[in-house]
C-alpha cells in the first residue's frame, strides 16, 4: 500500500482522492492538521495522522469541527501551514468562526479548508451544497476535476492562502473523495516550522491587532479586495480548460466529478468534434473573462454540476450583466431540467441530458437482453444495511424497546446520525423516531422534556453515540438538567468514533498520533452536573432493560443519563481476531412455528447471523457471519439457541 | 504484456458489506498500476459497508482516467461474492458479452430471514445469472477457503479465479508482489489460495 509520505517523485501511486489532498498539503509543507471525522472527509486527516510522526507535523482529532477550525486558525496566525478537513454538515458547525475569519483574514501561514460533500447522501442525513457557503462568506473556493488536481489544488491553495491573507477553501465530493485514481507524485519538503504569534499594531486599520474583527467595515473592504486579487489570479489558472471544437453544438460547463462523466459521455456518443468541454476548477470567485470567452463558442450551453447549480446561477449572473446586445446562450441544466436538481450524477445521466438536447438516440446494448436483465434483477429482494453482527446498539435497542413497552406510556427514541442512523428501520426496532443532525436528538428531547403542562406523559429517550456526547451533547445536556427538563440521555459508548473509521475520542485516553492522554469521563462529567447517571452493559439485557425502566418510572424528573459500555465489536474482531462464544441452535430445543414465539430470533431480533432454514422450520447460526457474541441465546423463550465460551 | 481486450475495460465487483470487496479491488488495481496503466476505482462507501450491498467499480485504460462510475450495461467483467448481488449487478451492467464469476454463497437479507422477502431458489438463480452472461465461472471460494482452514481466504481464491479466467492484461507474476506486500507474513497461504482460484477455472 502507498503511504502518503512515499519519497517517490514523478511516480505515479494509485491514491484515493482524500489520500491525495493530504499528500497535497504535505507537499506544501503543511505543519499542523486539524479535524472532526465525518464521511466521505475522514480519510484526509486520517492519513496526515499515519505519517504525521515521520514527517515531523502535528494532527489531532478534535472535538468538532468548529474547535478543529479555530485551533488550524491558531497555527496559522502563528506563521504554520495549516489544514482542516470536515464532511458538509461540518461546514455548518465552523459558520460562527467562518464568518468572522474571513474578516480578520489569516495569519503568516496558508489556512485550507477542505470540504466533502456527499451528493445522494450516500453516508450522511443531507445532501448539502457546501459551494453556495464559499460565496455567501467570500472564499477562495477549487474544486477538484481528478485525483491529480485533488493533490495540486491543495498544495497550490496554501500559496494562495499567503498571497492573499485569506483561508481559501477546496470542496471534493464523496466520487473523487471516495474514488481512486492514479496521481503523478511531487517534491517533499523538508523544512523546518518556527511557529511565533507576532504582537503588532494594525497601523493600516489603526486596530491593536490584525486579528480582531474591528474596525468590521473596513475589513469587510479587504476582504472585497481579496476576493478581487483571487478572481484575477484565476483567470489564468490552469485548473480551468476547454477540450472540443472551436465552434460547438453545444457547449457542456461542469467541474468536480461531474467532469469526469461529461467527458465520459461525449467519448461514448463519439461527439468530440460536436460538443466542448468547458472544465471550471476555480470556482468562487468565477474566472468571468475566461468563461465569456468561451461562452461565444455555442449557442446551447448545458451546465453538468452536483446539487445545488451553483455554476448555473453564477454563469446566468455573468450573461445578464454583460453589455446590451451580446451573445445569450439558450441554458440548458437544473432549471430546464435535463440535469437532475438531486441526487448524483453520472456518466448516465450526462449522455441523457446531452442526447435529450441534441435530439439523437442511444440504445447501449440490445432491448431483449436489457428487457430481460432488467426483469430478472426485479425480484432480488432489497439488501437493507443492518447492525453489524454481535454490534452492542442492537442489545441496547432490544432493552430500550422492551423497557418502553413494558411501561407503556408510547415512550420513544429521539436519535441521531452515525451508525444509530439504522435503528430507524428494523434492525433498530423502529425505536428511532427522530433523526437530523449531530447532537439533534438530545436538543428535541429538551423541548419535548419540557412539554408536562400541556398534557405530554410520553417518556422520552435521547440517543447518541460517545464521540458525538463530546462533539455536540454537553451544552444541551446543560440546558436539560438546568431548565429541568424530563428525559433520558443514552449514551452508546462503543469507545470509538465507529461509523467513520474507529477514529479515537476524549474518552478513549489515545489521542490521533498514539499517545496516551487524559480520559475524559462521561459519567464523572454528567455526575458533576447533578444528573443521575447509570452505568449499563448492553450485552446484560436483563439488568439493562430493569436500569432503564427504573430512570423512565423515576418521579423524580429531570434530565438523566444512562451510559451503555460495550466495546464496538467491529473493533473487538480486529484486535482479538477470535469470536468469543461459539453460538449453535440446539434443534431438539427449538421447537420452531409451534412456539409461539412468532419467530422472534429471526424475524424480530433481525441479526444477519441468524437465519431461517426453511426444511426445518428452525433457525439456525450463519457461522460465516456470526460475531459469537451470544446475546440472542438470552432471547430465545425455549433456551434453544446455545452459547458456549469458545476456548472451553 | 498483456495487451487489454477493450479500452477502457470495466469490472464491477459486488458483495455485501463486511465481505471485503474493496480490498480485492485494491489488490488487482495496484497490480495494474505496476504495469502502467490508468485505473480509477469507484466505490459505495458509508452505511452500505454495515451488511448492505457494496459494489466497486473498477476502470482499466492506457488512454484516459476514466468517470468512477462504469456505464450502464458496460461491465466487460462481473465479479460477485454473493449469488442475489451478482445478478442485482446484471440487471444495471450486463450486456451479451458479460462474463461472470460468482461465488454461489448466499448471504441472507434481513428482510429475508425475518420472513417479509424470499431469496431466489440458488439453483434458478445460478442458471439465470449463466443465461445473463457470456460465460460464467461458479466458484464455491467460502468452501474452498473453509478447506484451507481459513475463511478469509475466499477472496484471494476470487482473485485467483479472475486472474485465471485471462479476462484482465494480468497474469500469476504480476499479482505476487502486491499479495506479498499487502500480506508479508501470510503470504504463503494467500498464493495457496490464489493458485486454488486459478485452478478452479482450468489452470
Amino acid at each position: 500500500m502507498t503511504t502518503i509520505d512515499i519519497d517517490a517523485l514523478g511516480t505515479s501511486q494509485l491514491l484515493m482522492g482524500n489520500e491525495a489532498i493530504a499528500r497535497g498539503a504535505l507537499e506544501a509543507g503543511v505543519a499542523f492538521g486539524a479535524a472532526y471525522p465525518g464521511t466521505p472527509s475522514s480519510e484526509i486527516m486520517g492519513s496526515l495522522i499515519t505519517v504525521a510522526k515521520q514527517m515531523g507535523i502535528y494532527a489531532q482529532w478534535s472535538v468538532n469541527e468548529k474547535v478543529a477550525l479555530e485551533a488550524s486558525a491558531g497555527a496559522s496566525f502563528a506563521g504554520i501551514r495549516a489544514i482542516t478537513s470536515m464532511k458538509q454538515n461540518g461546514l455548518n458547525v465552523v459558520s460562527d468562526f467562518l464568518s468572522t475569519l474571513v474578516i480578520t483574514g489569516t495569519g503568516r501561514g496558508g489556512l485550507v479548508l477542505i470540504t466533502c460533500d456527499d451528493p445522494s447522501a450516500i453516508s450522511s442525513s443531507n445532501e448539502e451544497d457546501t459551494r453556495p457557503i464559499a460565496k455567501w462568506f467570500g472564499i477562495p473556493l477549487l474544486e477538484p476535476g481528478n485525483f491529480q488536481e485533488a493533490k495540486d489544488m491543495t498544495r497550490w491553495l496554501f500559496d494562495l492562502s499567503e498571497k492573499l491573507g485569506s483561508i481559501c477553501m477546496l470542496r471534493s465530493v464523496t466520487r473523487i473523495s471516495h474514488a481512486r485514481g492514479c496521481v503523478r507524485l511531487g517534491k517533499l519538503p523538508r523544512r523546518k516550522h518556527k511557529a511565533y504569534f507576532e504582537q503588532v499594531h494594525d497601523i493600516w486599520n489603526a486596530a491593536p491587532s490584525k486579528f480582531i474583527t474591528e474596525p468590521s467595515v473596513k475589513r469587510h473592504v479587504s476582504q472585497y479586495l481579496r476576493l478581487d486579487k483571487a478572481r484575477e489570479k484565476f483567470e489564468s489558472s490552469p485548473f480551468n480548460w476547454y477540450v472540443g471544437p472551436d465552434r460547438a453544438d453545444l457547449l457542456i460547463v461542469t467541474c468536480g466529478s461531474c467532469w469526469l462523466h461529461s467527458q465520459e459521455a461525449v467519448r461514448m456518443l463519439k461527439l468530440e468534434d460536436k460538443v466542448g468541454i468547458l472544465k471550471l476548477g476555480t470556482l468562487w470567485p468565477i474566472p468571468e473573462k475566461f468563461i465569456e470567452k468561451h461562452l461565444g463558442k455555442s449557442k446551447r450551453v448545458l451546465v453538468v454540476e452536483e446539487i445545488d447549480p451553483f455554476l448555473e446561477r453564477s454563469i446566468m449572473e455573468l450573461v445578464a450583466n454583460l453589455p446590451f446586445g451580446s451573445l445569450h446562450p439558450l441554458f440548458y441544466g437544473k432549471r430546464s431540467g435535463h440535469i437532475s436538481a438531486c441526487g448524483e450524477q453520472n456518466p448516465d445521466t450526462v449522455l441523457k441530458a446531452i442526447t435529450s438536447i441534441m435530439d439523437l438516440t442511444y440504445q447501449p446494448r440490445e432491448i431483449k437482453y436489457t428487457r430481460k436483465a432488467e426483469q430478472a434483477a426485479k425480484d432480488i429482494p432489497n439488501r437493507a444495511a443492518t447492525l453489524c453482527p454481535g454490534c452492542p446498539h442492537r442489545a441496547t435497542f432490544w432493552s430500550i424497546k422492551n423497557a418502553l413497552r413494558l411501561d407503556g406510556r408510547n415512550g420513544f427514541v429521539t436519535g441521531d446520525i452515525g451508525c444509530y442512523y439504522l435503528t430507524t428501520g428494523s434492525t433498530g426496532f423502529f425505536q428511532t423516531r427522530t433523526m437530523q443532525c449531530m447532537g439533534g436528538g438530545i436538543g428535541l428531547a429538551n423541548g419535548l422534556g419540557r412539554l408536562g403542562q400541556f398534557g405530554f406523559n410520553q417518556p422520552v429517550l435521547a440517543v447518541c453515540g460517545d464521540s458525538t456526547f463530546f462533539h455536540a451533547a454537553i451544552p444541551a445536556l446543560i440546558n436539560g438538567v438546568y431548565n429541568q427538563s424530563n428525559f433520558i440521555l443514552a449514551i452508546l459508548d462503543n469507545n470509538a468514533t465507529a461509523m467513520t473509521g474507529f477514529q479515537p475520542h476524549p474518552g478513549t485516553g489515545i489521542t490521533a498520533m498514539g499517545e496516551p492522554t487524559k480520559i475524559i469521563s462521561m459519567e464523572a462529567l454528567c455526575r458533576s452536573l447533578g444528573a443521575r447517571v447509570e452505568v449499563c452493559d448492553p450485552f446484560n439485557l436483563k439488568d439493562t432493560t430493569a436500569t432503564l425502566l427504573s430512570m423512565i418510572e423515576d418521579e423524580d424528573g429531570g434530565a438523566k443519563v444512562v451510559i451503555m459500555r460495550r466495546e464496538c465489536e467491529l473493533v473487538r474482531a480486529r484486535r482479538e481476531k477470535r469470536l468469543p462464544y461459539k453460538v449453535y441452535v440446539d434443534f431438539d430445543k427449538c421447537i420452531g412455528e409451534a412456539c409461539g414465539c412468532n419467530r422472534l430470533c429471526t424475524r424480530v431480533f433481525h441479526c444477519p447471523g441468524l437465519i431461517w432454514d426453511r426444511e426445518a422450520g428452525k433457525p439456525k447460526i450463519d457461522e460465516v457471519i456470526c460475531a459469537g457474541c451470544g446475546v440472542c441465546a438470552d432471547i430465545c423463550p425455549q433456551g434453544a439457541i446455545i452459547r458456549e465460551r469458545a476456548d472451553s | 504484456m498483456k495487451a487489454l481486450a477493450k479500452e477502457p475495460l470495466n469490472l464491477v465487483i459486488t458483495g455485501v458489506g463486511g465481505q471485503g470487496n474493496v480490498l480485492i479491488s485494491l489488490l488487482i488495481s495496484e497490480a495494474l498500476v505496476r504495469e502502467d496503466y490508468l485505473v480509477v476505482i469507484g466505490e459505495t462507501y458509508g452505511v452500505s459497508q454495515r451488511n448492505g450491498s457494496v459494489i466497486s467499480h473498477v476502470r482499466i485504460s492506457k488512454e484516459t482516467q476514466c468517470s468512477p462510475f462504469v456505464p450502464n450495461r458496460h461491465a466487460d467483467i462481473i465479479l460477485g461474492m454473493e449469488p442475489a448481488e451478482t445478478l442485482r449487478m446484471l440487471g444495471q451492467f450486463g450486456n451479451p458479452d458479460v462474463i461472470t464469476i460468482v461465488n454461489p454463497r448466499p448471504i441472507y437479507p434481513i428482510d429475508v430471514t425475518g420472513g417479509e422477502a424470499e431469496y431466489p431458489d440458488l439453483g434458478e438463480l445460478i442458471e439465470t445469472i449463466n443465461e445473463l452472461s457470456a460465460k460464467t465461472y461458479v466458484i464455491n471460494a467460502v468452501e474452498e477457503a473453509q478447506k484451507l482452514g481459513n475463511l478469509i481466504l475466499a477472496n484471494v481464491i476470487l482473485i485467483g479465479a479472475l486472474i485465471g479466467a485471462d479476462i484482465l492484461p494480468l497474469d500469476r507474476k504480476s499479482l505476487e508482489p502486491v499479495l506479498k506486500q499487502r500480506f508479508p507474513k501470510e503470504f504463503e497461504a494467500n498464493m495457496i489460495a490464489f493458485n486454488k482460484g486459478m485452478e478452479l477455472v482450468g489452470w
